[in-house]
């Protein structure tokens, strides 16, 4: 076997486009992958045409929340571009400039403040429906986003309204009255007022007047609190239930070089097997000729009939696939560590993950190889089914129906990419599942499709 | 003479389809058969089971003798070479996998044969279908092997490259390798066979040498033996006229 292995490794070092695309593809794709799984979405370019008077503001009581917060708000959760008309948004808007156009009215702040009517905006978009799918979501969520946080201004401004009215003192707003009773202390004072009376119709009349500010104290300082929960009436707190939190980075390079180690692995393997029935060598090496075990002391080859027997074939095949790309991926892991905090010390666990995904990859390939008759083919197949297993693997559950995620669930449990990534992202990150549950995946995986590789490698020619 | 092959009521099926039946001959040291018929007569699957490719449906082959090689040597018709090694490194490659005790000399000495030594460093990509043909053939006389089957050995070749293959096949059988090669080219098999096998329909329907199946087509010595073929196999009732 070590002759075919450094023939192969002496054909694969003289074929330096294949080896250059074998690299440079699988790591260009795991790097757009990672950066595309890495990365937030950028901010939308949006117009923004504030037509609000400026300096205009929303009276709260006797706060006033400048209407300009909301712009502010905006221009924080987009890549703000200012333009003074409407027409010029359009414009930019239908020359691609900008994703979309939001007009915020000159008369917000008075229907903010009539309390009847919901302030309304302008957003003006165009594209293909996936833009307008993506104008839509995105600006939803930034709006979303706007309006929460001016309503968070309106409800400070508000409770310090109601904060005034209940505790006194000075408003500090030019021209408001000074050092004003607050509710809370009506009912103490009117009480030492009240010891002082005589009994009579006005004492009642004080009595009255007092147990109503101490209601209304009351009553007011729950608003104060209702205030703030309508706000943000359900807060979120996250429990993980099991594993351990992975960084989206860290899973990103999880990802790639996964993606990395099966593109190679599985491209090399199906490649190797297929060009040897494409130079038709395979008959030759693994025919069994008539008296052919029948040998001499001193000759060593055809021990049982064949010049190397299929599985030895496939072992060697798997091997070279396998051993090429664990030195990829593994290269990949500790050059991107330079970048992305990894944890060394879990590098025996890596070795053991990267080691059995690429064994598995290689025997997937093998199997390709096996079916197909010539490399063009088989490289063809090995793309067309790595590309697919990849996207599969990656799909969160809950975005896609039950029905449809049981069935990516199987394809991914029978194709070893997800149970790779698995094994890796345990390896990296603690994640779950065990590692040694995706081992024994991957390990099962390998000898199925070693054993497909071996039932089509039967017809020879 | 002792023969070094054997071939006993060889038969192939595929399914329905009867591909060999009751298929015996034995071939002597030193001779140089032709395998002749017509398209689907069953010559390739004839020499595939011999090489061991195929299992037969039913009888055997047996080589006597000669523990001291390789069974029977084969080149295919399309070369079986790996294009982006030398020609020195293909031979040496396959002497190492027959286990050869010294391969650096098989090498040598198949590189002289061939007349390809000078020739020994260049790719077999870059050769002409006559020299990776000769390189074919070399391989599959690493190790020795009393007899060669050779698939349509001249197919693909020019009339020179063919002249100087046969020179390198008659000098090897000259040596006394029995060799047994399918054609089309029943004038090749005229001119350097010594014996002719000829099948139709998966049947052997005549063994022996050129001059006596000129004489049973009706053919004077000096006469076509593909004409004497064609009629031979007509006059047969199991092969009716027009299906050549």
């Amino acid at each position: 076997m070590r002759w075919l292995l450094r023939k192969d490794l002496r054909i694969l070092r003289r074929s330096r486009l294949l080896l250059a695309v074998l690299i440079i593809y699988p790591v260009a794709i795991a790097l757009l992958v990672g950066l595309a799984i890495s990365r937030s979405p950028s901010r939308p370019r949006v117009a923004i045409v504030d037509e609000t008077p400026p300096g205009e503001t929303l009276e709260v009581g006797s706060q006033r929340v400048p209407v300009g917060v909301y712009a502010r708000q905006l221009f924080d959760q987009v890549q703000a571009v200012e333009v003074p008309t409407r027409a010029q948004a359009i414009a930019k808007v239908k020359s691609g400039e900008v994703l979309a156009a939001v007009v915020i009215p000159p008369g917000v702040a008075a229907r903010v403040a009539s309390a009847t009517e919901a302030a309304q905006l302008e957003v003006l978009y165009n594209g293909d429906a996936l833009e307008q799918s993506l104008v839509q979501s995105t600006l939803s969520s930034a709006l979303a986003n706007a309006n929460l946080g001016f309503s968070a201004q309106i409800q400070k401004a508000a409770g310090t309204a109601i904060g005034s009215l209940l505790s006194g003192g000075n408003l500090g707003s030019i021209g408001a009255p000074e050092n004003l009773i607050g509710l809370t202390q009506i009912p103490p004072t009117l009480e030492a007022i009240i010891a002082r009376q005589p009994h009579g119709h006005d004492r009642v009349e004080l009595e009255r007047i007092d147990a109503f500010a101490g209601f209304a104290a009351q009553n007011l300082s729950l608003a104060k609190r209702v205030l703030s929960i309508v706000g943000q009436p359900i807060r979120v707190n996250s429990v993980l239930l099991h594993g351990r939190r992975t960084p989206l980075n860290t899973f990103a390079v999880v990802v790639a070089v996964s993606l990395s180690m099966m593109f190679m692995c599985v491209l090399l393997a199906a490649g190797g097997v297929a060009l040897e029935r494409e130079e038709h060598t395979l008959a030759r090496l693994t025919r069994r000729p008539p008296g052919a075990a029948a040998r001499s002391p001193h000759r060593t080859g055809r021990a049982g009939g064949e010049l190397v027997s299929r599985e030895q074939l496939l072992t060697e095949k798997t091997l070279l696939a396998a051993g090429c790309a664990f030195v990829l991926a593994f290269a990949m892991l500790a050059g991107i560590s330079a970048f992305v905090a990894l944890d060394w010390s879990r590098a025996g666990l890596w070795l053991a993950a990267l080691a059995f995904g690429a064994l598995a990859f290689g025997a997937l390939g093998v199997a390709i190889g096996a079916l197909a008759r010539e490399v063009r083919a088989a490289s063809l197949l090995a793309f067309l089914l790595s590309l697919p297993l990849a996207f599969l693997a990656l799909v969160p559950g809950g975005s896609v129906s039950s029905g449809f995620y049981d069935a990516i669930g199987v394809i991914s449990f029978v194709f070893p990419f997800k149970a790779a990534l698995q094994a890796l992202d345990a390896a990296v990150n603690g994640a779950s599942p065990a590692i040694g549950l995706s081992l024994l995946h991957l390990a099962v995986l390998a000898a199925v499709f070693g054993a497909l590789a071996r039932v089509g490698l039967q017809q020879v020619e | 003479m002792s023969a070094v092959l054997s071939v006993s009521a060889i038969a192939k099926r595929y399914g329905e389809l009867q591909a060999l039946k009751d298929i015996s001959f034995e071939a002597d040291r030193g001779e140089l058969i032709a395998v002749v018929g017509p398209n689907g007569a069953g010559k390739t699957t004839l020499l595939s089971i011999i090489v061991g490719i195929q299992p037969p449906s039913a009888g055997t082959i047996s080589r006597a003798g000669g523990e001291d090689g390789s069974a029977v040597g084969w080149a295919p018709q399309a070369p079986a070479l790996y294009a982006k090694l030398s020609v020195a490194e293909n031979l040496e490659l396959f002497a190492r996998l027959e286990g050869v005790a010294d391969p650096s000399s098989v090498v040598a000495q198949m590189l002289d044969q061939t007349g390809l030594a000078a020739r020994a460093d260049e790719l077999v990509g870059r050769l002409s279908g006559g020299n990776r043909q000769r390189v074919n053939v070399a391989i599959g006389l690493i190790g020795d092997p009393p007899v060669l089957a050779l698939d349509e050995p001249s197919a693909s070749l020019d009339p020179d490259q063919r002249e100087r293959l046969w020179e390198f096949v008659s000098a090897r059988v000259a040596a006394g390798t029995t060799v047994l090669f399918s054609t089309h080219n029943v004038s090749e098999a005229q001119r350097y066979a010594s014996r002719v096998l000829a099948l139709a329909r998966g049947r052997l329907l005549f063994d022996g040498s050129p001059q006596t199946l000129l004489e049973q087509g009706g053919e004077h010595d000096d006469g076509d033996l593909e004409r004497a073929l064609v009629r031979f196999l007509r006059e047969r009732p199991s092969y009716p006229e027009g299906t050549l």
